[in-house]
């Protein structure tokens, strides 16, 4: 039925550009944009955990590593290279890629030892980051100075590019053939397998786009903030902070991540910031809550009704891909 | 001279290694008996590590003895904790990711509140209560700490092995970490023996709380995350599931850190994580594991 086709068409330009065009016209609202420019991070990373979690299964706790890698490959790309801003940070995304690449073997593990191994992976990145030793390249402990390329208005509609490039990464994972693989392996890897499907080809690619949107994120953020170290662009919590946000969303779909990453966040700069302690109380129990009482996360309270709504309204299409499996 | 560096690294790294393998093995326990990484390790050593303060600082006790009154509200934390999230896990399609979130959940709580109650500042206790100077072994000056923790350690980890290899409920608790199904048909009762077992392991790391005092150089709440990575590592070098694997990865490990920090030391941090990674990569059934167990 051609209607429903377009119906879809035009929720998904939706889902794309409603949250591109709020964050473009956020700042005649909210003055603080380096705020904004956080948000527009976390809703990145949120997106880059849903890539990887939401539709492969692997949970990443050093997610951190890719963002850390983008942000010092920026830095490194305009201290030893001296290209220009918007090349340097496509350049810090694409070391991130780089990163990913060499991590890839860390795919061959699952479930609990792929998370530890994911952190331990990017724990030594930082250190090896952050080593004295690697003064001459990376500055060491004393941080990155990225002020040469400093721009309040580049840096944030970078950001803005960031979370389009995002969703339309997820919106591709939820339309396309490829994502509709990806869920396949999740669910049954073995079938998969037997129905043709190259698992470890499509696993890794998703490794890559998860990796390079993480490498975009912290490549935004450095050139945000201009001057960092680090243990800034290295901190655990960015990671913990991602996975929590997609989780409270809603792993599988294509808002649930922004809304949760936007919500939490503004909870976060209004209690966090000043009582990190009491926010991270609040996002522990939020988690522990959500894993036992409402696995899909936010977006499981609206989808399935959502959907019924638009069978109900246009009729059923036998073409609807198979709902994400929950958490 | 670098033959006298040589064995201050290995008389360190051995004494260090009994200690850490006290540390990861309530991780490892827990493992065996639920199949579950339990991320909030970590934090328990660190709650572990703040009683036995509080109750050196406060109430003026010997550390020693505030290291065993650290252990029964972590048993029964453990069991808490299992009660709690046993329904769902036996519910849930996926238990391992399930209870992956749900202690990483936990994890952040107990964090936060050790924050709320404890504060944020490093706490440490003077090991002034055992003498002071270093020991001298074999000719080499060793921090009297490191041999304190090891003295302890020993007998707690020996202590352990006796229950799990000398008595009934140990008798069940391997019946379990070999075979559940195994262990359920022959009658053993599942639910309160992995309870049990839980509860030990969170009191294993309590107890592991009061050396890390000495051994971390101090306590505070963020140092939950690198217990629990660091105790990963000395499980998966020996092998899951396997106790006597634990206290090999233990010795590995603390000869490991303590050879890259006499001659490498702008490295030594990366060992844990490195080791990780090249045991997991290279050789994911431990040292001394014979069979894959996946969590």
């Amino acid at each position: 039925m051609p209607n429903r086709i377009w119906l879809r068409r035009a929720g998904d330009l939706a889902a794309i550009a409603v949250p591109t065009l709020i964050f473009a016209f956020a700042p005649s609202f909210e003055g603080n944009t380096l705020l904004l420019v956080n948000m527009m991070v976390y809703v990145a990373l949120a997106q880059g955990v849903n890539v990887i979690y939401g539709f492969t299964g692997y949970l990443p706790f050093g997610y951190v590593g890719f963002f850390g890698a983008g942000a010092y490959g920026t830095y490194i790309a305009v201290a030893h290279l001296h290209v220009g801003a918007l090349v340097a940070v496509i350049l810090g995304g694409l070391f991130s890629v780089v990163v990913a690449i060499i991590l890839i073997p860390l795919l061959r593990l699952q479930g609990a030892y792929f998370a530890i191994a994911s952190l331990a992976a990017a724990l030594v990145l930082s250190a090896l980051i952050g080593n004295p030793d690697l003064k001459s390249i990376t500055n060491g402990p004393y941080g990155a100075d990225l002020s040469k390329i400093y721009s309040v208005n580049g840096s944030y509609y970078a950001g803005v590019v960031l979370v389009a490039f995002a969703l339309i990464v997820v919106v591709f994972l939820q339309r396309s053939r490829f994502g509709l693989s990806l869920r396949a392996i999740r669910a049954d890897q073995t079938s998969a397998s037997m129905a043709g499907i190259n698992v470890v080809l499509m696993r890794s690619i998703a490794w890559l786009l998860s990796a390079a949107i993480a490498g975009f994120a912290g490549a935004v953020y450095a050139w945000a903030l201009s001057v960092f170290y680090p243990d800034a662009v290295f901190a655990t919590t960015i990671s913990l902070f991602a996975i929590v946000f997609a989780l409270f969303g809603g792993v599988g779909s294509t808002l649930g991540p922004v809304i949760g990453a936007v919500v939490l966040y503004e909870v976060y700069n209004s209690i966090g910031v000043s009582q990190p302690q009491y926010f991270q109380l609040i996002y522990g129990a939020l988690i522990v809550a959500v894993a036992m009482f409402l696995p899909g996360g936010l977006a499981s309270l609206v989808g399935p009704r959502w959907r019924q709504w638009v069978t109900k309204r246009f009729g059923r299409n036998p073409g609807e891909p198979l709902p994400a499996g929950d958490v | 001279m670098p033959r006298i560096m040589f064995l201050y690294a290995l008389i360190a790294g051995i004494l260090l290694g009994f200690f850490y393998a006290l540390m990861s093995l309530g991780l490892n326990l827990g493992f065996g008996v639920l199949q579950v990484v339990n991320i909030a390790h970590g934090d328990i050593v660190v709650l572990g590590a703040y009683i036995a303060y509080e109750l050196s600082s406060k109430a003026h006790l010997n550390p020693l003895l505030g290291m065993l009154l650290a252990v029964p509200p972590a048993v029964i934390l453990g069991l808490l904790i299992y009660y709690a999230i046993a329904p769902a896990l036996g519910k849930s399609a996926d238990p391992e990711m399930l209870s992956l979130i749900l202690f990483f959940g936990i994890s952040q709580v107990i964090e936060a509140l050790e924050t709320v109650v404890f504060g944020n500042n490093q706490k440490t206790i003077s090991a002034s209560s055992f003498g002071s100077g270093p020991v001298h072994i074999l000719g080499q000056a060793i921090p009297r700490e490191y041999v304190l923790a090891a003295l302890v350690s020993i007998p707690v980890i020996a202590l352990v092995f006796y229950y799990l290899y000398r008595s009934r409920l140990g008798l069940a608790t391997r019946a379990l970490m070999s075979s559940r199904d195994d262990a359920m048909a022959v009658g053993i009762n599942v639910g309160r023996t992995s309870a049990i077992s839980f509860g030990i392991a969170l009191g294993l790391a309590a107890s592991a709380g009061a050396l890390s005092n000495f051994i971390l150089g101090g306590t505070n709440p963020t140092q939950g995350v690198d217990i629990t990575t660091t105790a990963f590592a000395v499980i998966i070098i020996g092998a899951l599931g396997s106790p006597a694997g634990t206290l090999v990865g233990g010795l590995v490990y603390g000869l490991t850190f303590q050879f890259a920090q006499t001659y490498a030391p702008s490295w030594a941090n990366l060992v844990p994580y490195l080791l990780l990674l090249i045991v997991m990569l290279v050789k994911p059934t431990g040292l001394v594991g014979k069979r894959v167990r996946y969590a």
